[in-house]
């Protein structure tokens, strides 16, 4: 048999039915992730050949437990399958169904063969059906509900062959029905979908009858061993702390080395490119502008990726449902909800990929809240800030164990924690549903994860991160660096000129003389008059004109700070920090003659880059997910309101 | 009439009816149908949510929720 157009193939079923791994066997690195029209929700898709040559385009639809739909994933799922006009209505409908819960995954099955879908149902993860001791009669299963039934363990890759083999051969559409929608689908009432839902368990009842040898399924086996541990009231918190801590660790000190390859790398390539290309405009953009602004995202690529797969391994292998079922009741209380505790937890590497994972929240007060305080939390890019602040203002003196250095650090990304839960309990009182937030959360069995999907995921997440935040960070650089580079033509020569004369009458060096001129172009160039104009406004936190610059180019990525303060302060090398914050520790303040960078002017801006929201990817990531300027801007006034006043008592008391 | 979230620890029931208008629909598309079997498993340490056995899975539910559920 041969089409001209590839068959369209949907991929439903419940979630944790092992959906995700069957399409990542039947596809590979082959999976696009695009978005559909409209709405946040992804939309994976991947094309591939069937045996015989056919060619087939497979669609992952979001897992859901029934096709009428309560969150917007769930839409994606009604408008697909039942809009007849729908571009991505599917040729066939494959439903995964998990074999070990065949009862509740039929469910979704009956209603997409009444839909008039062909259908084919898979039984996924039969190998722990065998391991359970028990049997389910396949064949007769696939006499009674009339379509092909195709036992499948994605782990191993059994039964897709079969599975791409019968897809090929052509399925025909449904027959019988289990349940005759008679015009009720469009516009049926609560009423007559709970009819519907109990009509349709009660013939699942008969069609399992007799199916399925040894039905006795009790919560028993090593899930309730472990369920015992993971949900104690001591161990299951002590466990959950032992494992942040190590989530910790992994994104702080596992990716410091390849993130310094990634920053050396790029490091290289600018000084490589600006030697051999011909001097210009095009080569500064290229090597202070673009170069500069890929290497500020790309080296947050080995946190993203790590952090992605510790959450892909803890969702994986069913813990994740037990953090929530844990924090559910405490979360609760300052209005967020236990499915907002991974948000949060994300948010230590970055708010932006952190923000895209609360789309697992159904409740849509929940959801807001959590997206709203979630940048609050300490992320990644301020961890270069902090670093920097810290080692001029604060002391390097220990007792003990403890370094006051390292506590202040410490204190910091408590005081984010802190901050997000105190803002999420003020937002509650504020923020007004009538909906009502619900937890109804199946509690999935314990299983080893697949490495293959964990690698899938990884690297597919990674990849929209780098190209969303990357798109923004590219063209704010590029902003910044024309900003920086150009100013009022007059001026600037005037600047340049006395800078040179400077140097000539105190003898300077080549070197010298270079970081004179730049220095002074910096100051007359349009970020320069930008500073100025800003300066009165953020005297009373203590900084002059030259951290405003540093505080307006921080909007692109926070980390930008140092680059900046060093381009400000003329340092050749923005790499090696010591000459940074050595040049920065001899600034001085000219209204008082000491130090510019003293501890009332570190703490503010240390509090300053904790609760600001200077983060244009995070606003866009808002932007999306909220769909529509009114919360970003809410969030952005809210967050700068808590920097200012804090980093103006901060400074106002300790100077 | 008791309801789930009366329940003990390895106690099943069966399910009567459900009492919450707004969480019905859900609860039913999750397996917990009128007539069929519930067994409670155990709460979670601050006495909310609990989670439960039924239709042959493990689900979790908010205290609240499980009240909305009575059994015989």
């Amino acid at each position: 048999m041969t089409r001209s157009t590839p068959i369209k193939v949907a991929l439903a079923g419940n979630p944790n039915s092992g959906k995700s791994s069957v399409f990542n066997k039947l596809t590979g690195l082959n999976q696009k992730v695009g978005n559909y029209p409209g709405v946040t929700v992804d939309k994976k898709v991947a094309k591939l050949k069937l045996p015989g040559g056919t060619k087939a385009e497979v669609l992952d639809l979001p897992g859901t437990y029934s096709i009428y739909p309560k969150s917007e994933e769930e839409q994606v799922v009604w408008d697909v399958l039942t809009q007849p006009e729908n571009p991505d209505k599917p040729d066939v409908v494959v439903v995964v169904a998990d074999a070990t819960n065949l009862k509740r995954n039929l469910l979704l099955f009956t209603q997409i063969v009444d839909l008039g879908h062909p259908t084919v149902l898979l039984l996924n993860m039969i190998d722990v059906v065998a391991r359970r001791n028990r049997v389910i009669e396949a064949e007769v299963l696939a006499k009674r509900l009339g379509v092909p039934v195709i036992r499948t363990n994605a782990r191993d890759g059994t039964g897709i062959k079969e599975l791409l083999t019968s897809i090929e051969e052509g399925i025909e559409p449904p027959v019988d029905h289990f349940f005759s929608y008679n015009g009720s689908l469009n516009n049926g009432t609560e009423g007559s979908r709970r009819r519907e839902i109990l009509d349709r368990y009660s013939k699942i009842d008969k069609l399992l009858d007799g199916v399925i040898h040894d039905p006795e399924e009790v919560y028993s086996g090593y899930t309730k061993k472990l369920d015992k541990l993971f949900t104690h009231k001591i161990w299951g918190y002590l466990l959950f702390v032992g494992i942040l801590l190590v989530v910790f660790q992994a994104i702080f000190k596992w990716a410091e080395a390849p993130m310094e390859w990634i920053d050396t790398g790029f490091g290289l390539l600018a000084n490589y490119l600006s030697s051999t290309l011909p001097p210009g405009i095009l080569t500064d953009l290229l090597t202070g502008g673009i170069i500069p602004g890929l290497a500020g995202i790309m080296i947050f690529i080995p946190q993203i990726a790590i952090l992605f797969a510790v959450i892909s391994l803890l969702e994986e292998s069913g813990y994740m449902s037990r953090v929530v079922f844990l924090m559910d009741k405490l979360m609760r209380k300052v209005g967020l909800n236990g499915r907002s505790v991974v948000p949060l937890v994300s948010g230590i590497a970055c708010a932006v990929p952190a923000i895209m994972a609360t789309r697992s929240i159904a409740s849509k007060k929940d959801r807001l809240i959590t997206i709203l305080v979630t940048p609050l939390m300490s992320c990644s890019a301020r961890l270069p800030v902090y670093a920097i602040l810290i080692a001029m203002v604060i002391p390097d003196q220990s007792w003990g164990f403890f370094n006051l250095q390292g506590l202040t650090l410490f204190g910091l990304y408590f005081l984010g924690f802190f901050a997000a839960i105190t803002a999420a309990w003020v937002i509650k009182i504020f923020v007004k549903s009538s909906e009502k937030s619900y937890l109804v959360m199946e509690m999935p069995s314990y299983k080893v994860p697949r490495w293959r999907n964990m690698g899938l995921t990884v690297y597919e997440k990674t990849k929209t991160f780098v190209f969303e935040a990357g798109k923004i960070i590219m063209a704010i650089s590029i902003v910044l660096w024309i900003a920086a580079t150009y100013g009022p033509a007059e001026k600037m020569e005037q600047a340049v000129i006395q800078a040179e004369e400077m140097a000539i009458e105190n003898n300077y060096g080549p070197e010298e003389v270079e970081n004179a001129v730049a220095a002074a172009r910096l100051e007359n160039s349009f970020a320069g008059h930008f500073g100025k104009f800003i300066e009165p406004t953020i005297e009373p936190l203590g900084y002059d004109w030259k951290i405003g610059i540093a505080l307006i180019s921080s909007f692109a990525a926070r980390e930008v700070f140092v680059g900046t303060i060093a381009t400000i302060y003329s340092v050749g090398n923005t790499d090696d920090e010591l000459t940074v914050k050595n040049r920065l520790e001899k600034e001085i303040n000219p209204k008082t003659g000491q130090p510019r960078f003293n501890l009332a002017v570190g703490i503010s801006l240390l509090l300053f880059y904790a609760f600001a929201m200077q983060c244009m990817s995070t606003l866009a990531v808002v932007y999306r997910e909220t769909k529509g300027w009114k919360w970003p801007v809410i969030q952005f006034v809210f967050m700068f309101v808590l920097a200012y006043m804090s980093s103006f008592a901060a400074y106002q008391l300790l100077s | 009439m008791v309801n789930v979230a009366e329940m003990k620890s390895g106690e099943t029931r069966k399910i009567v009816e459900i009492l919450d208008e707004e969480l019905t629909l859900k609860l039913l598309e999750m397996g917990c149908i009128p007539g069929n079997k519930i067994t409670f498993n155990y709460r979670a340490p601050l006495g909310d949510p609990v989670c439960v056995s039924v239709s042959g899975y493990e689900l979790a539910l908010r205290h609240s929720e499980a009240k909305a559920i009575s059994v015989d």
